[in-house]
């Protein structure tokens, strides 16, 4: 591991993964909270038109315009779900998958349009789908950690703002907040954060480092403040494993197994969170069952004589009658 | 004649997805239909690299068997008290990232990359052909998707009551006597079984396409469930004819424009639909204020 930060190119990728993991991490506590995890899902995989339409138009491959039209195809995409949602019987969930898969598609179209066609230095284009954090520059670095920074101001200083439209939108509406621009507000970051994660993870699984951090966070802690700088810090491991692991590996790409360190942080959760994990909950079962019997026992020690004057008694009435 | 074998090829993938997203449109589970298309990778790439072939039985096996364990890992963090949505996200995701490495890591060893495990390789279906005796009886892929369809209509058609009653009421279905948890596994085993039969040629991900945009059409387009299967099937395949021949004109991948010729017959069920289109809505509001 150690002498992995001697190489000044592994310590650009190894910082870039833990700044995008952390930025993730705090921005999907909300949308966890908010029951829309899966919405970066389809923000993230709705984002590939948009790098290829950038591509096409600039004919360079800048990553600062790639973040532009993968950010203008995502927020699209958001619209045209709430659109099919709202105005016919579509089923939010059907409409969601309706956006993913055919903006994917469009994206898949202009990609092999762009391999096929006569556009010069195409290739790399495609590392977009399962992302390349091996090629992570200085730069890149910057912007992530512009972003990662962003975000937790952001957050910071609207904490309270999105705690209220996370648990309760209606309620805040009454108290006289800007609810919808705040809605918008958090979508605009979770699109920032699907967008800048696109290059190291991938379309197709930035979405995990969204959605992964944050349920593994809800098994340690009932408070939003804490439960957001856990879900941080995991998005954060997961990417310095993610970073670490694939380094040491030949062929292993970086996205999935900052997922799959995620998912290991989850189940850790899963299995050792306090009172919601497995184990706790094992332990509370056998602690209850414990004091129910020794409840019982006590009531039967100082019930015994209890039941020998009970017995007497219909005894006692026996003899009476006769 | 290669187009006709790729055609075929689309109609019996978009036929096999638009009967059983119907069914996952009307249970709200169109996003199971995308987490079971993401989950069968693990079950794909692990039957192929025991057994080194691309058209073996162990890849169906292995496939459904994800498919259900993604079903049941769902299920098992839902009731541990995840909300469902984030409970999807997180198991989809890991299976997909499982198989996503055990691809890279064999990456050597075996030919079956990634591009074609993302978007397909339709075009690639009449090379690898099905000799029986000598005799070329056509592409094994739709040999393979034809004996999916049939198995989906047999068990679709058979248990039709049920399949319905659970769909749209599964309390009255189970206070009935219907074992409802069965008819929710047995369309979670069609459903990966579609996804495994269709990934070589539309891919992982463009499955859930051709699962959820033909049905959710067909919803916009009537009220009973029988037309709807109908009119699903009869949208995904004139969408992979017309992919097809968008395909050509492109030079672009194939089942990337049979999802989007999907997506552009959704968009007019949308917009003009007689009964629930935006245009017929929007003209019912305005005679009800006028």
């Amino acid at each position: 591991m150690w002498e992995m930060l001697n190489d000044p190119n592994l310590r650009w990728i190894l910082m870039g993964s833990i700044l995008l993991g952390f930025g993730n991490g705090i921005v999907g506590t909300f949308s966890y909270l908010r029951k829309e995890s899966l919405l970066g899902d389809v923000l993230a995989h709705a984002a590939l038109p948009g790098i290829c339409i950038a591509f096409m138009l600039s004919g360079v491959k800048s990553v600062g315009l790639f973040l532009v039209g993968a950010a203008a195809a995502a927020l699209a995409a958001a619209a045209l779900t709430n659109l099919i949602s709202r105005r016919s019987r579509i089923k939010p969930d059907a409409a969601m998958g309706i956006v993913l898969s055919v903006f994917f598609a469009i994206g898949i179209v202009l990609l092999t349009r762009i391999q096929h066609g006569s556009y010069g230095n195409q290739s790399g284009l495609d590392k977009f789908l399962f992302g390349q954090a091996a090629s992570m520059t200085m730069g890149d670095v910057y912007v992530l950690g512009g972003t990662a920074l962003g975000m937790s101001l952001i957050c910071g200083l609207l904490f309270k703002e999105f705690k209220l439209v996370s648990f309760d939108p209606a309620f805040g509406r009454g108290l006289g907040f800007k609810v919808t621009a705040l809605e918008y507000a958090l979508l605009t970051l979770v699109t920032v954060v699907v967008v800048t994660g696109i290059q190291a993870v991938g379309v197709v699984l930035v979405a995990a480092l969204l959605i992964t951090p944050s349920v593994a966070a809800r098994y340690w802690t009932d408070r939003l403040a804490a439960m957001t700088v856990l879900s941080g810090a995991f998005g954060a491991a997961s990417g310095a494993a993610g970073a670490w692991i694939s380094s040491g590996v030949n062929q292993l790409p970086t996205g999935p197994i900052s997922v799959l360190a995620a998912t290991g942080l989850f189940l850790l959760s899963v299995l050792f969170g306090p009172k919601r994990g497995i184990l706790s909950k094992l332990l509370l079962r056998r602690q209850a069952k414990r004091d129910w019997i020794s409840k019982q026992l006590a009531k039967a020690g100082a019930g015994a004589p209890a039941t020998q004057a009970g017995t007497a008694n219909p005894a006692g009435e026996r003899g009476a009658s006769l | 004649m290669s187009g006709f074998w790729i055609v075929l090829t689309g109609a019996l993938v978009a036929s096999c997805c638009a009967i059983l997203g119907c069914f996952l449109i009307l249970r709200r589970m169109a996003l199971i239909g995308d987490a079971i298309s993401h989950a069968v990778l693990p079950g794909i790439a692990i039957a192929f690299l025991m057994s080194g072939t691309r058209d073996s039985i162990f890849m169906l096996l292995g496939a459904a068997a994800f498919g259900f364990i993604a079903v049941f890992l769902i299920e098992m963090f839902r009731s541990g008290g995840v909300q469902s949505d984030a409970s999807i996200g997180v198991v989809f995701t890991a299976l997909f990232a499982v198989g996503v490495v055990l691809i890279s890591l064999n990456a050597r060893n075996i030919d079956l990359d990634l591009d074609c495990v993302l978007f397909g390789e339709i075009a690639y279906v009449q090379w690898s052909t099905l000799e029986i005796g000598g005799a070329d009886l056509g592409p094994k892929a739709v040999w393979l998707l034809g004996f999916t369809l049939v198995v989906i209509l047999l068990v679709i058609s058979l248990f039709y009551k049920q399949f319905k009653l659970t769909s749209f009421d599964p309390a009255l279905a189970a206070a009935l006597g219907i074992p409802v948890a069965l008819f929710h596994y047995a369309l979670m085993g069609l459903v990966s079984m579609a996804s495994v039969s269709s990934f070589e040629s539309v891919g992982a991900i463009l499955v859930v396409g051709l699962l959820i945009i033909p049905p959710a059409a067909a919803y916009l387009l009537t009220d009973r469930l029988g037309p709807m299967l109908v009119i699903s099937v009869a949208v995904g395949i004139v969408s992979s004819i017309a992919g097809y021949a968008a395909a050509v004109a492109l030079d672009a991948s194939i089942a990337g424009c049979m999802v989007c010729a999907a997506g552009v017959l959704f968009a007019a069920a949308f917009l003009l639909s007689p009964k629930h289109g935006l245009l017929a809505l929007r003209r019912a509001r305005s005679r009800a204020a006028a």
